[in-house]
């Protein structure tokens, strides 16, 4: 991003979401057909802030959208209420997702971040 | 809708009660407030108004003063004309806040009525809080009496709202000598003040949905430096325009004239007392006195808007004396006055270079006396006979025990 000198800022240190205005309620539009802004925390990687990833697995999920709902920072991509996967550019790896699971066994569990998500899909633990 | 109020041309009102009436006639969409001596009735009386039908916006109560600047930064971030008020303890807890505001530039308007800072604790009026402020990168202005506290309150909405500015104002007053004194106040009716605000410009609301816009952001090395200059070079370049702008409009509506600098008998003064709060009006008392009985050439200079510091209307005000007396009614706790500090940068800079002498007065509510005022000024003429200063540079005065001074 090219940086600008104090008079070239907004004041406020505000920074728009949007690339342009939109026509509508930004919440009708679905997130991958947004216009963001350079500026706006989607367009930014954090994924290297986490030390334990979440696997999922779709074979046992039951859309239910519990970790869709406590993913702290809306990291959970789920489109018509059916799970999609994780956004690993954003997540953090706190594992909330993993806690709130409610099936048996879990469709999201903590791995380490080096493993393959493949390696990790094919060590997934049996029912309890 | 809300119901106007029927108001007398002269209604007698303490400066508390000026307060509440111009944040009622402002309209406000949200005042978050939490109660402190001696501001608690701007509030109450506020509270008063919303439940009498006289309100529409919305009063929240909170825990404390932290949470009650906090909600008006979020109200004013989403796109609303928000107010709150506080004192001392208070505003010292909201600190961390007004940061916030003034970094995020919200145009909230915030009463101040000064009170001390403890230890020890103590309700009454000194210039503690309006001081700690200083720095926060608001706008301050100062009341002397009832009436401006309620002028310079509907003001500071107009000044601080301008899309030029965008910046928080804090109308201060003194804590009890102003807040509780009863006095004739002339206001404007409820249409008039309303028209004279206008309605709020709303500037890139958080809550437009269409739009939406992050406030609060995060910024390191790389970016902090320009925004903080940003926000200093526009308190230093914008303000006073708008501000003359403001108090012109103001007196062609109201025939009452404000001044960033306020003088009194500052065209021939040779002594002058530089000054805050309810002090002024003393010094103008005494100045005026001594003028009559003695032939002594005695003014009296207060900077109405005191941040950002009118560096040049202050010149301009004490281009003529030989001595001044900058007189601090907050502890320095290990420097000299405030004014005292900022009059002798100045001055420093002026052709004109006054003896310069400061004096710390009236802590936690101790009454500074019309023979405080005449001592001070018998001071000046020493000096100003002298072309030095003929007592030590601080001194405290009002104090009992051994006379206590520095330098
Ligand atoms: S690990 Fe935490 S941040 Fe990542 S998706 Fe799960 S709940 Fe969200
Ligand atoms: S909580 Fe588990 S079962 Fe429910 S949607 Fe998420 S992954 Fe699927």
């Amino acid at each position: 991003m090219k940086y600008l000198g104090w008079d070239e800022l907004l004041p406020g240190a505000i920074l728009f979401s949007f690339k342009e205005d939109l026509d509508k309620d930004a919440s009708y539009i679905l997130p991958e057909e947004r216009p963001y802004a350079e500026t706006n925390s989607h367009e930014a990687y954090v994924g290297d802030w986490r030390v334990m990833k979440p696997v999922y697995n779709r074979d046992l999920c039951i859309d239910c959208q519990f970790c869709w709902v406590y993913c702290p920072d809306v990291s959970i991509i789920s489109r018509d209420k059916k799970m999609i996967g994780v956004d690993y550019d954003h997540c953090k790896g706190c594992g909330i997702c993993v806690e709130v699971c409610p099936t048996n066994p879990k469709s999201l569990l903590m791995f380490e971040e080096r493993i393959p998500n493949e390696e990790a899909l094919a060590k997934w633990p049996e029912k309890e | 809708m809300a119901e106007k109020m029927e108001l007398n041309e002269v209604e007698v009102w303490d400066g508390n009660m000026a307060a509440s009436q111009a944040l009622r006639q402002a309209q406000i969409d949200v005042v978050a407030a939490y109660p402190i001596t001696p501001s608690t009735p701007v509030v109450q009386n506020y509270g008063s108004f919303l439940a009498n039908g006289y309100i529409d916006g919305e009063f929240v109560m909170v825990e404390s003063e932290h949470a009650a600047m906090s909600g008006c930064v979020g109200a004013a971030a989403a796109g609303g004309r928000v107010a709150t008020a506080t004192s001392s303890q208070g505003f010292a807890l909201m600190a961390e806040v007004l940061y916030q505001a003034s970094g995020m530039r919200l145009p909230i308007v915030l009463v101040v009525v000064n009170r001390a800072l403890a230890a020890p604790l103590n309700v009454n009026g000194d210039h503690s809080d309006m001081y700690m402020g200083r720095d926060s990168g608001w706008i301050q202005l100062d009341a002397f009496n009832a009436q401006e506290a309620y002028d310079l309150t509907l003001m500071a909405f107009k000044i601080g709202e301008d899309p030029e500015i965008r910046l928080p104002v804090m109308s201060h007053q003194d804590g009890f000598i102003t807040s509780h004194t009863a006095e004739n106040v002339r206001p404007l009716s409820d249409d008039e003040a309303y028209e004279f605000i206008g309605e709020y410009p709303m500037v890139n609301a958080m809550l437009d949905l269409a739009k939406p816009v992050t406030y609060g952001v995060q910024t390191e090395e790389d970016w902090h430096f320009e925004h903080k200059a940003r926000q200093h070079h526009d308190l230093m370049t914008k303000v006073f325009g708008k501000v003359d702008e403001v108090f012109d409009a103001f007196e062609k509506k109201t025939g009452r004239k404000y001044n960033i600098v306020e003088k009194y008998d500052m065209d021939d003064a040779e002594v002058a007392i530089v000054a805050l709060g309810t002090t002024v009006d003393t010094a103008k008392y005494v100045a005026d006195n001594l003028r009559k009985t003695k032939g002594i050439k005695a003014g009296v200079v207060a900077p109405r808007l005191f941040r950002p510091w009118p560096h040049e209307q202050m010149m301009e005000a004490l281009s003529g004396v030989k001595a001044v007396a900058c007189l601090d009614r907050s502890s320095p706790n290990g420097a000299f006055g405030m004014l005292f500090n900022e009059v002798s940068a100045t001055m420093y800079q002026s052709d004109n270079h006054p003896v310069i002498t400061n004096y710390i007065y009236g802590l936690g509510g101790r009454d500074f006396t019309v023979e405080h005022a005449e001592e001070i000024y018998s001071e000046l003429v020493a000096n100003a006979e002298a072309g030095k200063p003929t007592t030590p540079l601080q001194q405290f005065i009002g104090l009992r025990g051994p006379k206590l001074s520095f330098y």
